[in-house]
């Protein structure tokens, strides 16, 4: 077989950089520490100094290297925006990943050298739309939101020439991203314009005489009984009140683990495979990147008779969050 | 500033839809955006249903558009936006309301004009521009977008394009594969009975507390409260936007119509009280109300 088949995974700062290059990963992917990319948190991301270097160790062993500027700029901000696509054009990036059109415009008129990638945020899910940014702004990669059952996707490869990237493992977004306003709904902080969802400075865990209580603004997330443990607030996850039944009414705290659907994923054109956790720490990328090459050089070498070991299993259920996974919307049950 | 009315976002009896439309024929709204903007799997309402009421409208005097679905998944989703443009197409007086790029790619190679709708996520004016260049003659704000942004962006706004602003309704938040309404049920969305139509307003979900905090439609997740820019009409105008959004909901449009339309001309209004927000246009958490005059 071969078309590459990519295994992109998260690096939330140099140490977790290295941890996926040393362990197998085929890409990187990173971010600057601001607003331009969606995982804004306290503590994480990279500066110019540790990307420079993250990149010269990357390339050094082969690894690719790109950086997520999938924020939506708005008019008074913009040039934080363009400076951001000249810096990381100017280190030598692999590709950068956007969502913003004007972004991506701005970035294939002034760097026609460097390669796009369209970002989940920018919600392509179907051959049309990818195919817009592919035209207008020459795209060579999209991420698919995680909404699509298999032979959707399946159908979106077949009528496309970008290459097409899917989520495998990691936290599950429930919602379509680029189209979610909750978290600034409830905070005043979005994924699409602050690069955050569910931020810490807005959560509180408070120990009640009905229990844990964790709250969001203000908000009541959910309440865990003595002994069950209380997780982070994302507000999808929570539990809440709908007609007198109190319920996950969103999503459960699960992670998406589509190790199983290897086979299938390869066999239909799929070019690579992302791995979330950009806010997860160096050990958990170690772990992840491990069992997913493994997989991979196991399902390349005889994609006919793979199937997932226990034991890659067992070790992704331990950093699954609430230690279940899913098969998510590939699953068509599950929608 | 004109007058519109947003696409029904509810699942409603094709029976109600109609006479919901034939009464806005009597209501002083100026732009009435028709069609399933949510949900691939309703129908009660086919696109010749949907085009009876827009001839309607339009022999009204009233200006229409087709709203297409935000998410689009497969080949019939793509099929379906390809009849509504051809519809739009066909009667001069139609025009397309895009809610995601591959309506906007199509539009733009069938040289149709459109109104790029609040899910293209249109934050600065580079991307307008793009959107202008494509056919839009109208981009509606997304709903988190706030008075900072639009300053911002009325600064470089392209020629000709008009600016529409969701001011009245339940925000609408989130878009899914999922569908929240189905689950409810524990019904799986390939065969959800359809529950949605159960709620003409939608599944309200409240915190454990009991504070109304969501609400649930299909795979649509909406605001609690409404969203309520009254107070803001003058700066609105101030700032150039040329229509205000009202969404539809179950019970006194007519009202609230009529009531945003005596405010729009200057004269008073007695509008219904509501649980309302108004949050995002002050850069704060959609769910605040900001009273008084400067926040």
């Amino acid at each position: 077989m071969s078309t590459p088949f990519e295994l992109v995974c998260p690096a939330g700062g140099l140490p977790a950089l290295k941890a996926a290059v040393d362990h197998g990963a085929d890409c990187v992917y990173t971010g600057f520490r601001d607003a331009t990319n969606a995982r804004n948190f306290t503590g994480l991301n990279f500066d110019d100094k540790s990307l420079k270097e993250g990149i010269a160790y990357a390339h050094a062993r082969g690894v690719k290297v790109f950086v997520a500027l999938n924020t939506y700029p708005q008019t008074d901000n913009w040039p934080g925006w363009t400076a951001a696509v000249d810096k990381a054009a100017a280190f030598g990036v692999d590709a950068i990943i956007l969502a913003d059109p004007g972004l991506m415009d701005y970035a294939h008129r002034t760097h026609p050298q460097l390669r796009l990638h369209l970002s989940v945020q920018g919600s392509a899910t179907n051959y049309e739309a990818i195919n817009f940014y592919h035209e207008r702004f020459g795209i060579q990669r999209a991420v698919l939101p995680r909404v699509l059952s298999l032979a959707q996707v399946e159908h979106v490869v077949k009528n496309t020439p970008v290459e097409i990237e899917v989520f495998g493992f990691g936290g599950l977004c429930v919602m379509v991203e680029g189209r979610c306003a909750l978290s600034a709904y409830a905070t005043g902080t979005s994924p699409n314009c602050q690069g955050a969802c569910s931020p810490g400075k807005a959560v509180r865990y408070e120990e009640t005489p009905d229990g844990m209580e964790t709250r969001l603004n203000g908000v009541l997330i959910d309440r865990f009984a003595p002994g069950e443990r209380a997780g982070y607030p994302t507000l999808c996850k929570g539990r809440f009140e709908v007609d007198d039944e109190t319920y996950y009414a969103i999503e459960e705290p699960t992670s998406l683990n589509t190790l199983e659907l290897l086979p299938e994923l390869m066999r239909m054109g799929i070019r690579a495979i992302k791995i979330e956790g950009r806010q997860r720490s160096p050990a958990y990328v170690k772990q992840v990147t491990q069992v997913w090459r493994q997989a991979i050089d196991a399902c390349r070498r005889d994609r006919e008779h793979f199937a997932p070991t226990a034991a890659w299993m067992a070790e992704l259920n331990k950093v699954s969050e609430g230690l279940t996974a899913t098969l998510g919307a590939y699953n068509r049950p599950w929608k | 500033m004109k007058l519109a009315l947003g696409p029904l976002l509810y699942y409603w009896p094709r029976q109600r839809v109609m006479d919901f439309y034939a009464e806005m024929i009597e209501a002083p709204v100026d732009v009435v955006y028709l069609g399933e903007a949510v949900c691939s799997r309703r129908h009660e309402m086919r696109l010749d249903d949907y085009l009876e009421a827009a001839t309607m409208l339009a022999d009204a005097g009233k200006e229409v558009a087709l709203s297409t679905l935000p998410l689009i998944e497969s080949e019939s989703d793509l099929k379906a936006v390809r009849r509504l443009m051809d519809a739009a197409k066909d009667d001069p007086r139609l025009t397309v309301e895009a809610n995601e790029m591959g309506a906007v790619r199509q539009l733009a190679q069938r040289g149709q004009r459109f109104v790029a709708g609040p899910t293209l996520n249109v934050f600065n004016g580079h991307t307008l521009k793009i959107l202008v260049d494509c056919g839009a003659t109208r981009w509606v704000m997304p709903p988190e977008v706030g008075r900072s942004a639009l300053t911002g962006m009325a600064k470089a706004m392209p020629a000709g394009i008009e600016t529409e602003v969701f001011a009245h309704g339940r925000l609408p938040l989130a878009y899914s594969a999922r569908c929240f309404t189905a689950r409810r049920y524990r019904l799986q969305k390939d065969c959800c009975e359809f529950r949605c139509i159960q709620f003409p307003d939608g599944l309200p979900v409240k915190t454990r507390e009991g504070e109304p905090f969501l609400t649930l439609n299909g795979i649509q997740t909406q605001s609690a409260k409404l969203y309520h820019l009254e107070r803001e009409l003058p700066e609105l105008a101030a700032l150039g936007v040329d229509l205000i959004r009202l969404s539809p909901q179950s019970e006194g449009m007519a009202e609230l119509i009529r009531a945003y339309r005596a405010l729009l001309d200057g004269l008073p209004a007695a509008m219904p009280g509501g649980d309302y927000c108004n949050g995002f246009w002050y850069d704060r958490p959609g769910l605040d109300w900001v009273s008084g005059t400067t926040p």
